[in-house]
């Protein structure tokens, strides 16, 4: 067993950001991500953390400078949320357009008007085609160990695309927890100095982001979409590697209670160790439900979402952000989409909750799953529900 | 300009440039929709079409004018242009 620390969700990404050797850190601080790059800046100051902070005046500026230092070699981190992602938007897919392997913490906070710094998706979710991996931590722990191991699929030959790893504002960035660190020479053997493909060297002068007209844009695309392919190889072999350094195991997604489950609800992030606890007191008093957590949303592993659905007979699918005017949220949305190409025919039905950082209560989700097993016999399907919004 | 483009397997990641001066091999003439055929028969060699090409794509011979169609994208400027009509523009075929 690692050695154990306390620290949040803000914290604990620091800490592994401080561990991962990371060169160049610009950010732009914004509630809830604050605290992860203040303490950045200390280990910096401190000369715990030989990087070069760059302080900017934006977060669409944050992301510039990483794109800049990423094209020369270096590796790179930033961190934002909410407004401050959304800043960052048009730079997102110059980060991804770019094929940088900056690694972004990201503590999700809902998105203005009205004004609220708590935690739901609508930030990461309203840029989920940005061409980045996605990956959602249910905890600090797992905030610590997937952005160490996010490093190690973005700076991947075959990948080469940023990565995003995002933790629910306040409910994690600011939970103080038990967590399990590496010692920071384990990192570094996990994680040797990056060997970039190509950089940008003023011996050797090339052009980057030159003009791409119709007749080659496409094929740049088409290679975003082949890298995001290729990683779903990446990531199981990185997953694979950091289990027998940490003893832990991550992959696509969790599964918990799914073996023999009748109904089941699927959700990102903090909502599912709810969940799962919810889950864990309904099994024992005999209803069969389980808990569907995917760790990485983009790219979305629809094969190992099939896989762990099993013979189960209905789905609650819980979304934290709006997609105002379509006909479901966003994960639901991909959901009944890998449904249809593998051919299943569930009882599916959509729940927002969660939004701007409303409580999702232990007696929410039972709910939530005494529904799931009452679809699972009507076969009633494909509605929204509105978790706890008042009339 | 009927010469197949790379595809994306052999094309350098991000849409890199990984050499300089490469600008010069990027042919911009199949962006053309009408292409200027040029009567040379009836062309008195003015040289008002090399003049106002926007593209350089005008070349100058000893008798008569001919087009660089690598580089012409079919902007009718020089047919325009032309004091004895002798540059006619046809659609590319597709």
């Amino acid at each position: 067993m690692g050695r154990v620390m306390g620290l949040t969700g803000n914290e604990a990404i620091a800490y592994a950001v401080k561990q991962c050797n990371v060169d160049v850190v610009a950010a732009y601080p914004i509630t809830p991500q604050t605290i992860m790059v203040e303490v950045i800046s200390e280990y910096v100051y401190n000369g715990e953390m030989d990087a070069e902070f760059v302080c900017v005046e934006s977060e669409h500026s944050a992301l510039s400078a990483c794109i800049g230092a990423s094209l020369t070699g270096a590796r790179v981190f930033t961190a934002t949320a909410s407004q401050g992602l959304a800043l960052m938007h048009e730079m997102l897919y110059i980060a991804s357009g770019l094929r940088c392997p900056i690694v972004m913490g990201v503590a999700n906070r809902a998105l203005s008007a009205p004004l609220n710094i708590h935690g739901d998706h609508s930030d990461m979710m309203g840029s989920r085609d940005c061409g980045w991996i996605q990956i959602y931590a249910e905890n600090s722990q797992e905030a610590y160990d997937w952005v160490i191991q996010a490093f190690k699929i973005a700076e991947d030959h075959r990948v080469l695309l940023p990565v995003s790893v995002n933790i629910d504002g306040f409910i994690l960035s600011h939970s103080m927890e038990r967590v399990e660190v590496l010692e920071d020479w384990e990192v570094s053997k996990f994680l040797p100095p990056r060997k970039p493909l190509i950089t940008i060297d003023p011996t050797k002068p090339i052009t980057v982001g030159a003009l791409c007209l119709p007749d080659y844009y496409f094929e740049m695309k088409f290679q975003q979409i082949q890298a995001l392919k290729e990683s779903f190889k990446v990531i199981s072999e990185v997953n694979a590697e950091y289990e027998t350094l940490a003893e832990r195991k991550y992959g696509f997604l969790e599964t918990y209670a799914m073996d023999d489950a009748e109904a089941a609800i699927i959700c990102l992030g903090s909502t599912a160790g709810t969940a799962k606890a919810v889950a864990a007191d309904l099994r024992s008093k005999g209803k069969k439900v389980g808990v569907i957590k995917p760790w990485v949303y983009r790219p979305f592993p629809e094969e190992e979402l099939v896989k762990a659905l099993g013979d189960v007979k209905a789905l609650a699918v819980l979304d934290k952000a709006c997609s105002f005017g379509a006909p479901f949220n966003a994960l639901c949305s991909d959901v009944i989409t890998t449904l249809y190409r593998y051919g299943k025919d569930l009882n599916v039905f959509n729940c927002l909750h969660g939004l701007g950082g409303r409580d999702i209560t232990p007696s929410d989700l039972k709910i939530i799953f005494d529904e799931a097993l009452e679809v699972a016999k009507t076969g009633k399907k494909g509605y929204v529900k509105y978790i706890g919004v008042r009339e | 300009m009927s010469e197949k483009k790379p595809g994306w397997k052999s094309l350098p990641i991000g849409g890199y440039l990984l050499e300089s001066g490469s600008a010069m091999k990027y042919k911009t003439g199949d962006w053309r929709a009408f292409k200027p055929i040029i009567d040379q028969k009836k062309c008195i060699n003015c040289l008002l079409c090399w003049i106002y090409c926007p593209d350089s794509a005008i070349i100058r011979l000893e008798k008569y004018v001919d087009v660089n169609y690598d580089y012409c994208k079919g902007c009718g400027i020089c047919a325009n242009e032309c004091p004895v009509k002798c540059i006619t523009m046809v659609e590319e075929e597709r």
